[in-house]
C-alpha cells in the first residue's frame, strides 16, 4: 500500500516533470561521461594487458649486430629472467603496385619448430608458414588491410640488397606491432610500414646470420628489477654490437598505446566532476523553490502530527528520486556509449579481442558522487523545513523582503521604468541565487570555450608541425650516414628546388635518474626546410655545441637551459656526449632534440656526414623524382610530408584525440542544459508575478521582459566570466589531451571564444523562447489563484 | 437612463468535456448599468468568479455573448483583451498580487506608466489612505495595507470598471471595513462600475444591486433601496 505522502511525491514529480527531467538529464550526462570513460579506459587497459600476456610480449628487447645462439644460455641464467628468445629482425623494402615508392617494412623470424617462446603471433586469416618453404610469409594485418592484400597474394621485397618474391599464406597480428612507425618517423601509419614474419632458416639466409641472432627477447619476473637486468644484458651482449637493451616501456608500439590510454584516462578525470557539481547546484535551487511553494502543505502535514524528520524525509525522497533517476539513466547510457566506443577503439588499437571490463567502482563512484552532491544540495534547502511552524506555514507567505533597495541609487532607479526596476531588484535581492545562476551559466560557457579552444589547439599542433617547423615537401633517409656530397645527386635531379642536409642519431639522453630514448636532429645553420623554431615560429639559430630541446623533453628529463645532459649515442662508435642545453624550441609533436649539424658531426668524430635530406620540389616533376629515388640504392626510405600530415591528422581524429569530439558534444549539451534550467527556474519563480502583470494589462511581450531581462543580464555577465574561466579550463583540458607523441597547446583564440559565446547565446535565445511560450500560454486565472 | 456597462446573453462556460465536464455557467443573462456598485453572492462553485473572469477579460466563454459598452468581449483577440484590461479594467484579488520587488508607489506606477489616462500616483494612494506608506515594500505592510495598495493600483488608471474577487477574504473586520470604504470612494468619486465577488453576505448591504448565484445560474437579482455605509455593516 502506497502511503498518501508517497502518492503526493509521485504526483509532485509528475507535476514538475519537465524540470525534473532537465535536472535528471544534467546528472545523467555527468554520470554517463564518468561511467563511459572509466569503462573505456579500464577495458582498453585490461585488453592490452591480457593481449600482452596471452601472446607473451617480452619485457626486454636487446638488439645486437650479430650474436651466436649460445649467448642465449648466458642470458637465460641472469637472475630474474624467466624466458629468452633469440630472433632475427631486419629492415626490408616492399614493392607495392599501388605506390611508386617502396614501402619500408620489418622482417621478423619465426622459430623453425613450434611457436615463439616470446612475442607470439595471432593468426587472423590464412595458415601458418610451412618451415620447409622459404618463400612463405605472414603479413601484418593492418598493412595487409591498408593495401587490400590477402592470403594467396604475392609480394616482392628487398632484403639486405636482394629482391625476392614471397607468397602471403597468412595474415597476422601481434601485440608488438599495435602501432607501426617507419624508422625516423613519429607518426604511425598502417599503409606506410609493414611487418613480415618468415621462417628462421630463410631469415638467416636473407640477413647472413647463420647460427646467430640479432635481437634477444627476455621475459622477467614481476618482482625483478628491470634496470639491473638491462645492465646485465648489455654487459653480456656488448661484445656482439649491442645497441642497448630497453624495456617494454620504451618499445615504440607499447609507448604509443600506453600514452593513448593514459591520455584517455587523464581526460576522463577532469570534466565529469564539473558536470556533477553543476547538477547538484541546480537541484539545490529547484528544491529551495519547491519548498517555498509548498510552505502551506508543509505546515498542514506538520499540523497533522508528522515530525520534522518525516517531512524532511518526504522531500528528500523527491530529491533522491530525481538524482537516482538521473544517475541510473547515466549509468545505463554510459554503459551503452562505453560499449560502443570500446568497439571502435579496439579496432583502432588493433586488439584481436576485447576484454570488457567495467570497474564496479566507477559505478559506485559516479552514483554516489551524483546522488551525494544532489542530496547535499537538497539538504541545504531542506533546513528550512525545520524552521517552519505549522502556524507560519498556514498563513500566506510574507512577500520577499526588499527593504534597503530604496536607498540604492535613487538617481539610478529614477531612470528605470518599473519592470526594469523589478528585474534589477530581483537580481540584487537574492545575491546567492543570482550568483548561482551566473556561476552555472559561466561554467557552461567555460566548458564550451575550453573545449573549443582545445579543438583549435589540435589544429595548431598540425599546423605548427607540418607548416611552420617542417616546410619541405618530402624527406629521404639514407641506408647509412654518407658523406655530404651524396646530396649533390639529389640536388641535381630535375624538379628538385631545394635540398637540406640532416643527420639523425639514435641516442639515450640522461639526466640523473631521468632518461629518454630518442634522437638528435642535426640541422644546418641556416635551415629553411626543417627548423627549430621559437614560440613565435621564428627560426631558432643553433650555435656552438649546445642542444635545443622540446619543452616536453625538458619536462621528462627535468632540465632547464644551461643544464648538462649525458647523451649515450646508440650507433657508429657509440660515444658518450656531454651536451649543454642552450634553448627550448617550440614543438608540439614528439620530443625532439636539435643540434647544429657540423657540431653534431664533430661530437661524433665523423666529418661532413648526413643521414638524410629534406627536399622542396616542383610538383610537376613529382613522378619523375619518385622514380629516380626508387632507383637510388642509397635511399632507405622516402617520406612524403602530405602523407605524414594526413596520417597524423588521422591518428588525432581516431585515437585518444577522438574523445575531444565526444566531449565537445557533451559540453554543448551541458551548456544548453544549464541555460535551459536557469530559464525554467526563473520562470517558475516568477510565473505568479508575470500573470499579475498580464492581468493589470501588460502585453505578453511586456510581461516576458521582466523574465527575459533577468535571464539576459545573467547571460551577459556570464559570458566574460565564462570566457575567463574557460581560459583556465582550456589549460587543464589541453594537458589531459596531450600525449608523449603530441602536445595540445591551450590555444585561446578569439574564434573559439566567439563560437562558445554564440552557443551560449543561442541556448539562451532558445530557452527564453521556450519559457516565453509557456508564459504566453499560462492560464491567468489559475496562475493567480495558486498562491506563491 | 444610464448605459449598460455589461450585457451578457446565454453566457456559458464549460470546463473539461464529456462525462467530466463541469458547467460553471449555464446560460447567464445579465445587464449591469454603468456606475453601479454590484455584489455577486453565492456559494463556492456557483459560477460567480467565472463570470467575473470572463467580464474582466481573463477567461473566455464557451458559448453565448458578453459585451462591454457595446464591444463584444467574446469576439476579442488576445491582443484586444490585453488592450481592454489595460485601458478599462482594474483588478483586486484576495491575495493582493503585489510585486514584492517594488514599493507601494512603484506598484501603482507600474500601472500609471502604461495606462492611457492615469490619475496621479499619490492621489491614488491618498484615496486608500496610504500616502504615508508609499515608499514601503510589500514585506513592510500589513495584509490590509497590501490590499489597499492593490486597490490603489487598480484605480490609478481611472478604470471604467473595477473587479474585486474576495477583496476582504483574508482580512479582519476593521481592515476589511477600511478596504470596503476605499472601494466605495472609488465608485462614488470616480464613477467606476464596481463588481465584487464575495462569500460575505453582509457586504451586499452596501451595494446598489445584489446578484445571487447558484449552480452556474442567476437565482435572484435584488436592488437595494437603502445602501449602508461600510461602518454600519455587520461583519
Amino acid at each position: 500500500m502506497v502511503s498518501p505522502l508517497d502518492r503526493k511525491l509521485l504526483r509532485d514529480l509528475w507535476r514538475m516533470k519537465t524540470q525534473a527531467l532537465a535536472i535528471g538529464l544534467v546528472v545523467a550526462v555527468g554520470v554517463l561521461l564518468l561511467v563511459m570513460m572509466s569503462g573505456l579506459v579500464e577495458s582498453l587497459d585490461e585488453t592490452r594487458r591480457t593481449y600482452y600476456e596471452r601472446y607473451r610480449l617480452a619485457d626486454v628487447f636487446a638488439p645486437v649486430v650479430r650474436a651466436p645462439d649460445r649467448v642465449l644460455d648466458q642470458l637465460a641464467e641472469l637472475e630474474g629472467v624467466s624466458a629468452v628468445e633469440g630472433r632475427i629482425a631486419g629492415g626490408a623494402l616492399i614493392e607495392m603496385p599501388d605506390s611508386q615508392l617502396p614501402v619500408q617494412a620489418r622482417a621478423v623470424s619465426l622459430p623453425d619448430f613450434g611457436e615463439p617462446r616470446l612475442n607470439a603471433v595471432y593468426l587472423s586469416a590464412g595458415r601458418w608458414i610451412d618451415q620447409s618453404r622459404t618463400n612463405e610469409i605472414l603479413l601484418l594485418k593492418s598493412f595487409a588491410d591498408a593495401h587490400g592484400l590477402e592470403p594467396g597474394d604475392r609480394l616482392s621485397a628487398t632484403m639486405h640488397g636482394a629482391r625476392r618474391s614471397f607468397d602471403i599464406v597468412g595474415i597476422a597480428q601481434s601485440p608488438e606491432f599495435l602501432y607501426t612507425t617507419a624508422p625516423g618517423e613519429l607518426v604511425p601509419d598502417d599503409s606506410r610500414f609493414g611487418v613480415i614474419w618468415m621462417s628462421r632458416t630463410s631469415m638467416e639466409a636473407a640477413y647472413d646470420l647463420d647460427g646467430a641472432f640479432n635481437e634477444a627477447l627476455l621475459d622477467i619476473g614481476r618482482e625483478t628489477d628491470l634496470p639491473s637486468v638491462l645492465a646485465a644484458a648489455d654487459r653480456i651482449l656488448d661484445a656482439y654490437g649491442a645497441i642497448g637493451a630497453y624495456g617494454l616501456e620504451d618499445q615504440v608500439s607499447n609507448r604509443f598505446v600506453s600514452e593513448e590510454i593514459s591520455g584517455l584516462r587523464a581526460s576522463s578525470a577532469g570534466v565529469p566532476p564539473i558536470f556533477l557539481a553543476v547538477a547538484a547546484f541546480l537541484l539545490n535551487i529547484v528544491i529551495t523553490r519547491l519548498l517555498q511553494a509548498e510552505r502551506q502543505q508543509i505546515g498542514l502535514i506538520k499540523a497533522f502530527g508528522y515530525t520534522n524528520a518525516e517531512v524532511t524525509a518526504h522531500y528528500f525522497k523527491l530529491i533522491l528520486a530525481i538524482a537516482v533517476g538521473g544517475a541510473v539513466l547515466g549509468c545505463l547510457l554510459g554503459l551503452a556509449a562505453g560499449a560502443g566506443l570500446i568497439g571502435i577503439y579496439v579496432q583502432y588499437y588493433k586488439f584481436p579481442f576485447l576484454v570488457f571490463e567495467i570497474d564496479p567502482a566507477s559505478f559506485i563512484f559516479a552514483f554516489s558522487a551524483s546522488v551525494g552532491a544532489a542530496a547535499f544540495g537538497g539538504l541545504f534547502a531542506l533546513r528550512q523545513v525545520f524552521s517552519l511552524t505549522p502556524a507560519v506555514a498556514m498563513r500566506p507567505p510574507t512577500p520577499p523582503d526588499y527593504r534597503g533597495f530604496n536607498r540604492f541609487g535613487t538617481m539610478l532607479t529614477n531612470l528605470l521604468d518599473q519592470p526594469t526596476r523589478m528585474v534589477m531588484r530581483r537580481l540584487v535581492r537574492n545575491p546567492g541565487r543570482s550568483i548561482g545562476a551566473i556561476a552555472g551559466v559561466s561554467a557552461g560557457m567555460a566548458l564550451s570555450a575550453g573545449m573549443l579552444s582545445v579543438l583549435a589547439g589540435f589544429d595548431e599542433t598540425v599546423e605548427t608541425s607540418f607548416s611552420v617547423i617542417d616546410r619541405s615537401d618530402m624527406s629521404v633517409s639514407f641506408v647509412e650516414p654518407l658523406p655530404d656530397r651524396a646530396l649533390h645527386a639529389l640536388a641535381n635531379m630535375d624538379g628538385v628546388i631545394e635540398v637540406e642536409a640532416t643527420r639523425t642519431v639514435a641516442v639515450i639522453l640522461r639526466n640523473g635518474v631521468h632518461e629518454y630514448r630518442g634522437g638528435i636532429y642535426g640541422v644546418t645553420t641556416n635551415a629553411r626546410l626543417f627548423r627549430a623554431v621559437d614560440a613565435n615560429g621564428e627560426t631558432l639559430h643553433l650555435r656552438g655545441d649546445g642542444i635545443v630541446i622540446a619543452p616536453a623533453l625538458a619536462d621528462i628529463l627535468d632540465v632547464e637551459v644551461g643544464d648538462f645532459l649525458l647523451g649515450d649515442v646508440r650507433e657508429g662508435r657509440r660515444p658518450q656526449l656531454n651536451l649543454v642545453v642552450t634553448g627550448i624550441a617550440e614543438t608540439l609533436m614528439g620530443a625532439p632534440t636539435y643540434m647544429e649539424l657540423s657540431a653534431l658531426n664533430r661530437a661524433l668524430g665523423e666529418q661532413n656526414r648526413v643521414s638524410g635530406a629534406y627536399l622542396r620540389i616542383d610538383p610537376g616533376f613529382r613522378d619523375q623524382i619518385y622514380a629516380a629515388l626508387d632507383a637510388m640504392p642509397i635511399i632507405a626510405g622516402v617520406s612524403i610530408k602530405q602523407d605524414a600530415r594526413d596520417a597524423f591528422q588521422r591518428m588525432m581524429d581516431q585515437g585518444a584525440g577522438a574523445m575531444r569530439f565526444v566531449m565537445a558534444a557533451i559540453a554543448a549539451l551541458i551548456t544548453f542544459g544549464i541555460v535551459y534550467n536557469t530559464a525554467r527556474i526563473a520562470y517558475a519563480e516568477s510565473a505568479h508575478e508575470l500573470a499579475s502583470l498580464r492581468v493589470i494589462g501588460f502585453s505578453k511581450g511586456e510581461a516576458a521582459y521582466v523574465l527575459l531581462g533577468e535571464l539576459g543580464i545573467i547571460v551577459l555577465i556570464s559570458l566574460p566570466l565564462g570566457a575567463f574561466l574557460g581560459y583556465g579550463l582550456s589549460y587543464a583540458i589541453a594537458e589531459g589531451f596531450s600525449t608523449d607523441l603530441y602536445q595540445i597547446p591551450a590555444h585561446f583564440s578569439p574564434e573559439s571564444l566567439g563560437l562558445a559565446g554564440l552557443a551560449v547565446l543561442a541556448a539562451s535565445v532558445f530557452s527564453g523562447w521556450m519559457v516565453k511560450r509557456d508564459s504566453d500560454n499560462a492560464d491567468l486565472v489559475s496562475a493567480l489563484k495558486s498562491r506563491e | 437612463m444610464t448605459q449598460d456597462a455589461f450585457k451578457t446573453r446565454a453566457l456559458t462556460k464549460v470546463y473539461g468535456s464529456g462525462e467530466t465536464a463541469v458547467h460553471a455557467l449555464r446560460g447567464v443573462d445579465l445587464d449591469i448599468p454603468e456606475g453601479e456598485f454590484v455584489v455577486l453572492l453565492g456559494p463556492s462553485g456557483s459560477g460567480k468568479s467565472t463570470l467575473l473572469n470572463i467580464l474582466g477579460g481573463l477567461d473566455r466563454a464557451s458559448a453565448g455573448e458578453a459585451s462591454f459598452q457595446d464591444q463584444e468581449l467574446t469576439a476579442m483577440s488576445d491582443r484586444q483583451l490585453t488592450r481592454y484590461r489595460r485601458d478599462h479594467v482594474g483588478f483586486v484579488f484576495q491575495f493582493y498580487n503585489l510585486m514584492p520587488s517594488l514599493t507601494a508607489r512603484e506598484n501603482v506606477e507600474l500601472v500609471t506608466e502604461v495606462a492611457k489616462n492615469p490619475m496621479d500616483t499619490d492621489a491614488a494612494l491618498g484615496l486608500v489612505g496610504l500616502s504615508d506608506r508609499a515608499s514601503h515594500f510589500p514585506s513592510e505592510l500589513s495584509g490590509g495595507e497590501q490590499q489597499r495598495v492593490a486597490i490603489a493600483r487598480a484605480i490609478a488608471k481611472n478604470p471604467t470598471v473595477l473587479f474585486c474577487d474576495e477583496p476582504t477574504g483574508a482580512l479582519d473586520s476593521t481592515t476589511g471595513r477600511t478596504v470596503l470604504t476605499a472601494l466605495k470612494n472609488v465608485n462614488e468619486q470616480l464613477g467606476a462600475t464596481v463588481l465584487i465577488v464575495t462569500h460575505a453576505a453582509s457586504t451586499a448591504q452596501m451595494a446598489d444591486r445584489v446578484i445571487y448565484f447558484a449552480d452556474g445560474a442567476i437565482r435572484e437579482v435584488v436592488q437595494n433601496s437603502k445602501k449602508l455605509e461600510p461602518s454600519e455593516i455587520e461583519w
